[in-house]
């Protein structure tokens, strides 16, 4: 644990440090894959380090860029919800760089996969720990674009398709956000977020903040794939390399979609909930990616469709805005992450076994063959539709708590139905790989290389240990600092200024 | 108010070509149509009628003459990012070329559901 | 392309390359900066890739070379940000000086005066290089993908 002045001054390691890796990994990875390979390791592992290091934080943590004092200068804010995510982010981070070692050997020039990715996770790093809202655009595009060309790595028709596709509607849903902070700045005269927060109760103005939010909700909904905006994603998850479905479904979205969502409605605009409007959608989002997801034929399809589903109960979580739903939302947030980044590598791992064969009908009985593949992705795929004790189940129980306290019963109901269907295709999913007869072709089929697995491993292990944040403990000091922030709405601007020192 | 509806139409013209057009080209267009649109947007935000150049060429100017250099600055950062994001869509809509033989989104549909 | 292309490029080029240094280089006194007059570095080279073909650029700068200096560029930029750190704020003008005659203008400098933005210079330099090199390696990378149709592209699969 650092003192508060020590802990200030490594804030801007967050996003310099991948940086430096990426443009490293650029310099000196076209000599040998060995370092690109290293540097993309080691990066996320400084950063996990630096992250856990946050962890019980008590105080609100601001530090200016440059020494120029807000609202003028840039800054950085670390409290409860920016650790969270710094934490989860790194986390899920690290394990997909360790299955990369292995997975992208399929794959030419890693030094290039490696550059964007570090340059992805210091977007991821930007939004999530800036206070400030043209900063936050910034890293936005960073992350995104750099999730563009990931998305179209492998250069095949697919994939540059599922690529064009996503940039175009994630470049429009860009500029919707932008139009919401000039319309913001030009109220406000300010870009600092607690300053516009504070400026906003001074002199409210329903309408600006009215139409604001719908340009918000336009736009971050199209990047955290709510669902009348979600057609992008399941043409873009699948196609990326494992390793980056894993990113992108797992934290991209959380951290750039739903994150900033929530920062800017609770924080910074004060519309707690948005309404019924995020209740609304997250219930549709719900209902329609696990419908959707039990037609799917092709495997890393289905889990794309099953990230829409589970979006919809982060969204619909957060949209009841009480304490209970935001604790929820944020618990269901960091399962969610864990299992699907673990489930998305589970599948890349069948990918690479089978030579990128990834249609349901044609798998089959690989748990003889792959047995740490299949035990791993039970756990992940048990842990998503919520069976007990794995953590999934006990923040969709709190979400449906949470429903039904404040007095929503149906979406309570439509809840538990959802959560039925999705046992049911994650059922089907692991029927129709991993249980069954092999077929003849996979007869010579051989488990993943040991660095795939224990990256399999670990998220399998931490999707289990995930329940016992429920613990009043460890609760308290992980959860709680964050459902505070949160709760606290536009009491983010006193708690900001009051800590800048 | 004028300058403010015809930016609007501007966006509303970029987002058309996007939303109706079927080339791929055209769709870029589209894009860097409603990129310029919310950078024009910005400037007017920071104009202020008979206002001056943000610089200073001697010291005893003041900055109460002259527009707000902020929305400027913001929108330099955003060229920035518009030309990245440009040259990587073009990029890719070369390659999407290469591998199927035409720009029409009708008929580059290898992936359903 | 023609004579008449030919022999006014041989003549502009080094002009603009030139112009885009001065930019460059005077980026803190006025109009102009690192992003701008990167631009004009690289549209020096891309004049002499349109006038001349692609060969005769790339004999002058690589690819390679383009890569090399885009990312010497950008750790350049985050190495001057990372000494900011040591006295305690990333991005830190510490080469600033107070002046004891005027305190106000401390954090602006002198105007007009060649050396005395600190640390803003150096930026602007770092920044030329990451852009220049960039936006030339951008276009490269486009003819090369106009023209080669079916060579292998970058992250093919094996």
């Amino acid at each position: 644990m650092f003192c508060a002045k020590e802990s200030c001054s490594i804030l801007p390691l967050f996003v310099a440090v991948p940086l430096a890796g990426a443009f490293l990994s650029s310099l000196l990875g076209k000599t040998s894959s060995k370092i690109s390979d290293f540097l993309g390791s080691l990066v996320p592992a400084i950063l996990v380090l630096l992250s856990f290091s946050f962890i019980g934080l008590k105080e609100v943590l601001v530090y200016k860029m440059g020494g120029w004092i807000p609202p003028f200068g840039i800054v950085f804010v670390v409290d409860g919800l920016t650790v969270l995510m710094l934490v989860t982010v790194n986390v899920v981070a690290l394990m997909s760089t360790i299955f990369s070692i292995s997975y992208m050997e399929k794959y030419t020039d890693k030094w290039k996969y490696y550059t964007l990715f570090l340059l992805m996770l210091t977007g991821m790093n930007g939004a999530v720990i800036t206070g400030d809202m043209f900063n936050l655009f910034v890293w936005l595009e960073i992350g995104a674009i750099s999730s563009y060309a990931l998305v179209a790595f492998g250069t095949e028709g697919e994939e540059l398709e599922a690529s064009f596709k996503y940039a175009v509607m994630s470049s429009v849903a860009s500029l919707f956000i932008l139009v919401g902070i000039g319309l913001l700045y030009s109220y406000t005269s300010t870009l600092n977020m607690a300053d516009i927060s504070r400026t906003l109760v001074a002199k409210p103005n329903a309408n600006l903040i009215n139409f604001v939010f719908i340009l918000f909700l336009l736009g971050f909904g199209l990047k955290s794939a709510i669902v009348p905006f979600h057609s992008w994603l399941p043409d873009a998850h699948p196609s990326a390399p494992a390793p980056i479905s894993a990113m992108l479904s797992g934290v991209l979205i959380k951290s750039l979609g739903i994150y900033a969502l929530v920062r800017i409605f609770y924080n910074v605009l004060g519309v707690a909930g948005g309404g019924r409007v995020l209740l609304v959608l997250g219930l549709i989002s719900m209902v329609l990616g696990a419908l959707l997801a039990i037609y799917q034929k092709d495997l890393k399809r289905l889990l794309a469709y099953s990230t829409i589903s589970q979006v919809g109960y982060i969204v619909f979580a957060f949209g009841l805005g009480t304490p209970l739903g935001i604790f929820a939302g944020l618990f269901h947030l960091i399962n969610h992450a864990v299992a699907k980044a673990l489930m998305f590598l589970n599948a890349g791992s069948v990918v690479y076994a089978t030579d990128n064969v990834r249609d349901l009908d044609q798998l089959g009985g690989l748990r003889e063959k792959m047995p740490v593949t299949a035990n791993t992705s039970l756990i992940g795929s048990m842990s998503i539709a919520g069976v007990p004790p794995l953590g999934g189940f006990w923040s969709k129980l709190v979400i449906i708590f949470a429903a039904v306290e404040s007095k929503h019963w149906a979406g309570a109901f439509v809840a538990i139905l959802v959560s039925i269907v999705t046992l049911a295709y994650y059922l089907k999913l692991q029927k129709l790989v991993f249980f069954g007869k092999l077929p003849v072709r996979w007869e010579n089929i051989k488990e993943s290389p040991v660095l795939m697995c224990v990256s399999m491993i670990v998220l399998s292990c931490i999707c289990i240990a995930l329940g016992l944040l429920l613990l009043p403990q460890l609760r308290s000091v992980f959860l709680d600092p964050a459902v505070e922030v949160l709760k606290n709405g536009v009491g983010y601007s006193k708690a900001v200024f009051e800590n800048i020192k | 108010m004028t300058e403010y509806i015809l930016c609007l139409i501007l966006f509303c013209v970029g987002l058309y070509a996007i939303m109706i057009k079927r080339n791929l080209i055209k769709i870029i267009i589209g894009l860097c149509i409603m990129e310029y649109s919310v950078n024009l947007f910005f400037t007017l935000i920071g104009y202020k009628h008979g206002g001056i150049v943000p610089i200073f060429s001697s010291l005893d100017e003041t900055p109460a003459r002259m527009v707000d250099p902020i929305p400027q600055a913001l929108i330099l950062t955003a060229i920035v990012i518009g030309l990245a994001v440009t040259c990587l869509i073009v990029a890719i809509a070369l390659k999407i070329y290469e591998k199927y033989k035409t720009y029409d989104i009708r008929e580059i549909t290898r992936l359903k559901g | 392309m023609t004579l008449i292309v030919k022999t006014i490029t041989r003549y502009t080029v080094g002009l603009i390359l030139l112009f885009g240094i001065y930019i460059v280089l005077h980026g803190h006194l006025t109009p102009g900066g690192g992003f701008a007059g990167g631009v004009i570095v690289a549209l020096s080279f891309v004049h002499l890739m349109l006038a001349f073909g692609r060969e005769t650029a790339i004999k002058k700068m690589s690819e390679k070379a383009a890569g090399i200096l885009e990312g010497l560029g950008a750790i350049m930029f985050l190495l001057i940000a990372f000494m900011g750190l040591t006295t305690g704020y990333f991005f830190y003008n510490f080469f600033r000086r107070v002046d004891t005659t005027e305190t106000l203008v401390e954090y602006i400098g002198r105007p007009f005066a060649l050396f005395s933005a600190g640390i803003i210079p150096l930026c602007n330099i770092a920044i030329c290089l990451k852009v220049g090199a960039g936006l030339f390696a951008i276009f490269v990378a486009l003819t090369f993908l106009k023209m080669n149709g079916d060579a292998a592209g970058d992250g093919e699969k094996k």
